[in-house]
């Protein structure tokens, strides 16, 4: 059978593209270039350009007042490494990360699942969940700093005498607000994802005696895994890059011990330091370690899926 | 098709050359109009007023000052003051952004404790011949003019002051079987009088209150407390700090007893700043150092006394903070722009504006005025800010050393309150080692 392309040479007697021909052969290809073209511009201006202005910033003395005073590679890198709060942010933003992504999608997972059957209450339920991912961040965080504030709290029926005042206590209710503002979220794409799932699969598990846990085991995790690994991306990547939360309910208090590499670069860049070229070479590392994460994490999912 | 290609060419290239010419001239024409070009122009006392229009950027908890100035001034003159308000996390952001592209605004307003690093990056223009050409020179607020002084060339003028004073609770005080027109006098005082309203146990109610995690309400509150007892915080360079001296330890000591008698607002562990005036507004706290420009919405829900803040054995301080407000290093209006700036020390702005507003003026010689005269709680604040031991403290680092969460002036505090008390030496080198860099 004739291989549909070949690298070989044209067969004798073949006639060779004429300039009119590769003209009309290229007209596809412009007209391909022509609709990418504003998409791809849109690209550079917005996503490429400041990319390579971050690169510039972080091999360069730069001060927020002062401007560019040139090159000084790798000092502000070397500063960073040195900054004292530099290896506390990054334990913090990963402990952070993990158990934020953790309860996350397990809490979500247990929602999707909940609220998957159509019943009388779905609808509500479906609803009431979702409710608190309409909210911005920043307001939610408001909203919860006033809930935690022991002057003001409905909370108070729990006991805890203090909800943001220790290292321990700041994690945990910042960790409480930020599942009840994502969770709704994640749900949702958990949802689809479920729906996706025929209902033959499940008869057939059924025929073949599988109880509820071995349908989940063995057939609703395999099938959710595209969704599952999603909403973890997801979850990585925004718990790596937490600021909002943070900034209105603890300033990275107490004691320095919610302090995220975001907020570090934000004290860098605008509040103490002022020095743009090490927040740049922070926000620099900060861009390589999600890259490093968002491959390793599409590679294990190629590979399962494969 | 080569020729038309070729003359649409000559004829764009033409375009660009005229547009650039008219712009040029453009160009020529604004410097010619520019009356304020500091090559030209005479430096008056009242700068120019000739309909010019200035453009003016402050931070959003000034804005009631700021619109009331800039309103009375647009009555008043020709030149007409174009305000904008930035939110306060944003304004540092913004006025880098704009410094390193030269776009600043004629005028801005800055926190005073960070005009010392402001005008060392050369962010205002010079205004010591117009500053010592106002006939009222030597009276207007020192500690402004002393932070916004850099290689002895003023930069800055005071725009808006807040201090910080005690507040106490008249209601709570007579409860508590305390004179209600007495405010503490001692920090003892003030601690005895904290832990007599404590003890009426009624809920929800404290003897005192501080932000905790707030590095800014702190400098703002304690600072005093050692100004008062005659002891210093910084070296005058702002390089190193003595906040482990005697009268600071008593500061410290004093809380964490307060503390450790269940007299301080629990709320105080966890306050990071953004409502650590709530609770004293709500009427549940006994007395507590506070923004003496909040004195009127304070007064609207409590009967409010007013005192300067004590110092370990007496004496009385407060800390002029507030902002500073110059003429920026990119204004092409300099002589417009010192017209506002001189109308804003005049008795028209600061008594007809300020005082008026509640808000205390700039001028020690306007510091009795018609308002003042009606409440003898503004008086008092007033009199309070030209005391002495009112100071604002100056320091290129301050921000970082102090302000900016995570600070070590706020580890210092904590363990001074919560922790380690005997941390404190270390703690003070930390803030140091940042006032120095």
């Amino acid at each position: 059978m004739a291989p549909a392309t070949t690298l070989t040479k044209p067969p004798e007697g073949a006639v060779a593209p004429t300039g009119a021909s590769r003209r009309r052969k290229r007209r596809p290809q412009m007209a391909g270039w022509a609709y990418a073209a504003p998409t791809a511009l849109f690209v550079l201006i917005f996503f490429v350009t400041p990319v390579l202005l971050v690169g510039q910033m972080s091999i360069s003395d730069w001060g927020l007042f002062a401007g560019n005073r040139g090159i000084n590679a790798p000092e502000n890198f070397t500063k960073v490494l040195d900054d004292r709060l530099f290896w506390p942010a990054v334990w913090f933003t990963v402990k952070y990360t993990v158990v934020t992504t953790v309860i996350l999608i397990g809490l979500a997972l247990g929602l999707a699942m909940l609220v998957q059957e159509s019943s009388r209450w779905t609808g509500f339920l479906r609803t009431s969940f979702l409710v608190p991912s309409a909210l911005g961040l920043a307001s939610a965080s408001l909203l919860f700093y006033a809930l935690y504030s022991p002057q003001s709290t409905p909370l108070g029926f729990l006991g805890i005498d203090s909800f943001l005042g220790t290292p321990t206590a700041a994690l945990w209710s910042t960790v409480a607000l930020i599942v009840w503002r994502f969770a709704g979220f994640y749900m949702l794409l958990l949802l689809v994802g479920l729906q996706g799932i025929s209902g033959d699969v499940y008869e057939a598990a059924r025929l073949d005696g599988a109880g509820r846990w071995h349908t989940f085991r063995y057939v609703t995790l395999p099938l959710l895994k595209s969704s599952i690994a999603l909403c973890t991306i997801l979850c990585i990547t925004g718990s790596m890059l937490a600021f909002d939360q943070f900034y209105i309910l603890t300033k990275g208090g107490p004691d320095n011990s919610t302090v995220t590499i975001v907020q570090l670069v934000y004290n860098m860049a605008f509040f103490g330091q002022n020095n743009l070229g090490k927040a740049a070479a922070l926000s620099i590392l900060v861009l390589g370690a999600l890259l490093v994460v968002n491959v390793i994490q599409f590679r294990g999912l190629r590979e399962k899926e494969s | 098709m080569r020729t038309r290609i070729f003359r649409g060419y000559r004829r764009a290239v033409a375009s660009v050359a005229a547009l650039g010419l008219i712009a040029g001239m453009a160009a020529c024409g604004s410097s010619d109009d520019d009356q304020g070009g500091d090559a030209a122009a005479a430096v008056t006392a009242t700068g120019t007023d000739d309909g010019s229009e200035l453009t003016l950027w402050t931070r959003a908890p000034l804005e009631l000052q700021a619109n009331a100035l800039v309103d009375a001034y647009n009555k008043t003159h020709k030149n007409q003051v174009k305000l904008t308000i930035v939110p306060n996390d944003d304004y540092v952001a913004k006025v880098g952004a704009a410094a390193g592209s030269g776009d600043l605004p004629d005028l801005f307003a800055a926190d005073i404790v960070y005009v010392p690093n402001w005008t060392k990056s050369g962010l205002f223009a010079d205004m010591t011949e117009r500053i010592g050409l106002l006939p009222y020179a030597d009276k207007i607020n020192k500690g402004h003019i002393d932070a916004g002084t850099y290689e002895d060339k003023k930069y800055v003028l005071p725009f808006v002051l807040d201090l910080s004073v005690m507040f106490w609770n008249k209601e709570l005080y007579k409860a508590a079987g305390l004179d209600p027109e007495k405010g503490p006098t001692t920090l003892d005082e003030f601690k005895t009088q904290a832990l007599a309203v404590q003890k009426l146990n009624k809920p929800d109610t404290y003897g005192t209150f501080f932000g905790g995690n707030c590095g800014g309400c702190n400098v703002f509150t304690w600072f005093p407390m050692v100004w008062a007892s005659g002891e210093e915080v910084m070296d005058p360079e702002g390089t190193k700090s003595l906040l482990d001296g005697p009268a600071a330890q008593k500061v410290y000591s004093t809380w964490r007893e307060l503390q450790d008698a269940g007299a301080v607002d629990p709320g105080s562990k966890d306050e990071t700043g953004a409502t650590w005036v709530a609770a004293f507004q709500e009427g549940k706290i006994g007395v507590m150092p506070y923004p003496a420009t909040l004195l009127k919405t304070a007064a609207e829900t409590v009967d409010v006394g007013v005192t300067g803040i004590p110092g370990v054995s007496g004496g009385q301080s407060t800390f002029v903070g507030g902002d500073g407000i110059g003429i920026s290093k990119d204004s092409k209006l300099s002589d417009q722009a010192w017209n506002f700036l001189s109308w804003l020390t005049s008795e028209d702005a600061q008594v007809g504006v300020l005082a008026a507003n509640d808000s205390t003026v700039a001028r020690s010689d306007l510091a009795d005025n018609q308002y003042s005269a009606k409440d003898p709680r503004i008086a008092l604040i007033n009199k309070v800010a030209g005391e002495p031991q009112s100071k604002t403290p100056y320091a290129v680092n301050f921000q970082q050393a102090f302000n900016a969460p995570g600070s070590p002036w706020v580890t210092l505090l904590r363990n001074q309150v919560y922790g380690d008390a005997g941390a404190l030496a270390g703690d003070n080198s930390a803030v140091t080692g940042v006032l120095g860099q």
